[in-house]
């Protein structure tokens, strides 16, 4: 990957970065006059705590002097205290940064897997037995909320079963030890996992079965065949490879759905990571929560198109060598 | 220009433009998935039409539910059973399938018309507009959906109105993106060159030469918006935005979850609205597809 691509898109996922703050603070200060209206509590405070209040979330003077203390305080990642905890916003994140990220980063690798494996095959044996009822199952899929998934599992899996537990991260007030707590953890995942790589399963699926019939009709297949490979060589080392590079920009763009997704999913199963605390800050109007949930979920989607930047520089020889 | 050669010219668009939509059709007739797309769309029209000969409007209030048992299991008198505070479930099933097809249909008008007017610019205009017009569609593209429809919906308000605009403002940069692309295409044909050789304005230009030309573009493309718009409304619905006294399937189930019927084995409260919702999604999806193979003969046999 030569140094001018990845200059080029550092630059690209900064400004984008840049956006979205400014974007931030012109939603949360400016479209929205009185962002201490929603405080549940205001009719309680003293005059002189509603001025701390309007003095620690920045919102004195002119609307310049306000942004470059609300940029001051971004970069120093404070984003002011939560209106429903009155504890700092960002503690509140990152005890719940874990969980999310362990929720997310596995069915978001398990979805690539599964989905890719899905499209590719279907895509290769097109209008095949195979490509027909998995493609209907992934439309069906895709046209499912996934936390309509979520209720259907604790209904007929967790509900009548009791194979897994309805909710939570672990067993309240148990201890198993080191082995058995890590298990009993890996236990609650199972169906919030479950529910959001299906949830986005179908999109995954799609998106490679499209990008592979695209591939069908190109010349190197059919001189891949000419020279006499076997199919599954021509499929694995000319096809796939080829139908990959759309699908990477496009699987970076659909994270951002799976990002929404675990905040529903993690309300269904009442999984304490950042998903559930949108939930919870949604139905609170808890404005300094919210905004720095926004910040960090675009903050990852940018990260994760970057990184798909950096894959598509490697996996493609013309943007390797050239630009 | 004589007043009779103007009618004919307007005679043989409406002749041209008949035989296009009767192609369709025929095509459409002929395409599975997408005429099936088409009939459970109809019956969901039916449904949601019919829904003052299913239930008064009254029976949404929560007083209706005062005299009924709560949670009740589907019966002949409540079909679909009652929810947590005794209401018809049929009943709100039926009405809220008007509210989610007036927010899918709603937030799709607003999606598509910014997303026309931007791609239409994007791609008719050269240099810093463009340029700037790009980066705004990219800033909407990358930024993570569900999250900034929340913070828009949280600011803006929560009724149907402002979080159909909300889905609208949140769902249009792929559809810019589409549009641009394929105006790129258009005004390179020799018809929009001939046009502007001859002095057309730019408007000219764009309203009758590369609008019709994208128009079957936006129609596919604005089909395929609706089932995303309906799927992200049933999502803010879930998370507490709407309105619980017209809800729309997805505050049903955040009705149906909230009020533990999951756990109770109410499944008469919160499958119906999930189905429904699957089902017009489907339908929409397979309709929208099957009109871009249509109008799309590089998709074809797909």
């Amino acid at each position: 990957m030569s140094r001018r691509y990845l200059i080029k898109k550092v630059i690209g996922a900064f400004l984008t970065l840049s956006a979205v703050v400014v974007f931030n603070f012109f939603l949360f200060r400016i479209v929205d006059r009185d962002p201490l209206a929603k405080y549940r509590g205001r009719s309680k405070l003293t005059i002189e705590q509603r001025e701390t209040m309007i003095r620690r979330m920045g919102l004195e003077g002119s609307k310049w002097d306000q942004f470059t203390v609300y940029i001051k305080s971004v970069l120093r990642l404070d984003f002011g205290r939560s209106f429903d905890s009155t504890q700092p916003v960002l503690g509140e994140i990152t005890a719940r940064l874990p969980a999310t990220l362990f929720l997310v980063g596995v069915s978001t690798l398990l979805t690539i897997c599964v989905g890719l494996y899905i499209g590719t095959k279907a895509g290769w044996r097109r209008g095949s037995r195979f490509d027909r009822t998995s493609t209907s199952a992934t439309m069906v899929l895709y046209s499912t909320p996934e936390f309509f998934f979520g209720m259907l599992l604790l209904a007929f899996i967790a509900g009548r079963t009791g194979w897994f537990p309805t909710g939570g991260l672990r067993d309240v007030g148990a201890d198993y030890g080191f082995v058995g707590n890590l298990i009993d953890r890996m236990h609650h995942l199972v169906l919030p996992t479950v529910t959001l790589t299906l949830g986005y399963l179908g999109s995954y699926a799609l998106i490679m079965r499209t990008s592979m019939i695209e591939t069908l009709g190109e010349d190197y297949l059919v001189t891949a065949r000419a020279k006499g490979l076997r199919d599954s060589e021509v499929m694995s080392r000319h096809a796939v490879p080829n139908a990959l590079l759309p699908s990477v920009s496009l699987i970076a763009i659909s994270f951002g759905f799976v990002i929404g997704g675990a905040i529903t999913t993690e309300t269904v199963f009442s999984y304490p990571g950042l998903g559930l605390a949108t939930a919870n800050a949604i139905s609170n109007n808890d404005l300094p929560m919210l905004q720095a949930l926004f910040l960090l979920a675009s903050a990852a989607v940018i990260l994760f198109n970057f990184i798909a930047d950096l894959v598509y520089g490697l996996l493609d020889p013309r943007v390797r060598r050239t630009e | 220009m004589s007043e009779s050669t103007g009618t004919t010219f307007r005679a043989m668009t409406w002749a041209r433009r008949r035989t296009a939509l009767s192609r369709v059709w025929r095509e459409l007739r002929h395409d599975r998935p997408g005429f099936i797309g088409l009939l459970l769309l109809s019956g969901f029209g039916l449904f949601a039409l019919s829904a003052p000969l299913i239930a008064d409007r009254s029976s949404l209030l929560v007083a209706s539910g005062r005299n009924n048992p709560d949670l009740a299991a589907p019966s002949i008198k409540f079909l679909l059973g009652t929810d947590e505070i005794g209401r018809d479930v049929l009943a709100q099933l039926v009405w809220g399938s008007r509210v989610s097809l007036f927010i899918g249909l709603f937030a799709t008008v607003v999606a598509v018309v910014i997303g026309s007017v931007v791609g239409l610019a994007a791609g008719y205009t050269k240099g810093k507009v463009s340029a700037v017009l790009l980066a705004i569609d990219d800033f909407f593209l990358v930024v993570p959906f569900l999250p900034l429809a929340i913070v828009l919906a949280v600011v803006l308000g929560r009724s149907p109105v402002t979080l159909s605009i909300v889905i609208g403002v949140t769902s249009w940069a792929g559809s810019a993106r589409l549009i641009r692309a394929q105006v790129l295409t258009l005004s390179e044909r020799a018809y929009v060159e001939r046009a502007r050789a001859l002095g057309a304005s730019s408007w000219h230009v764009i309203v009758r030469h590369v609008l019709p030309g994208v128009a079957p573009l936006i129609i596919a493309n604005a089909t395929l918006i609706v089932p995303s718009a309906i799927l992200t409304e049933s999502t803010l619905s879930f998370l507490g935005f709407g309105d619980r006294l017209s809800p729309s399937w997805g505050k049903l189930l955040e009705g149906a979850q909230s009020s533990g019927s999951i756990t109770l084995n109410a499944w008469w409260y919160y499958l119906p609205p999930g189905l429904c919702i699957i089902g017009i999604v489907l339908a929409f999806t397979l309709l929208g597809r099957s009109l871009e193979r249509i109008f799309d003969p590089r998709l074809r046999g797909r």
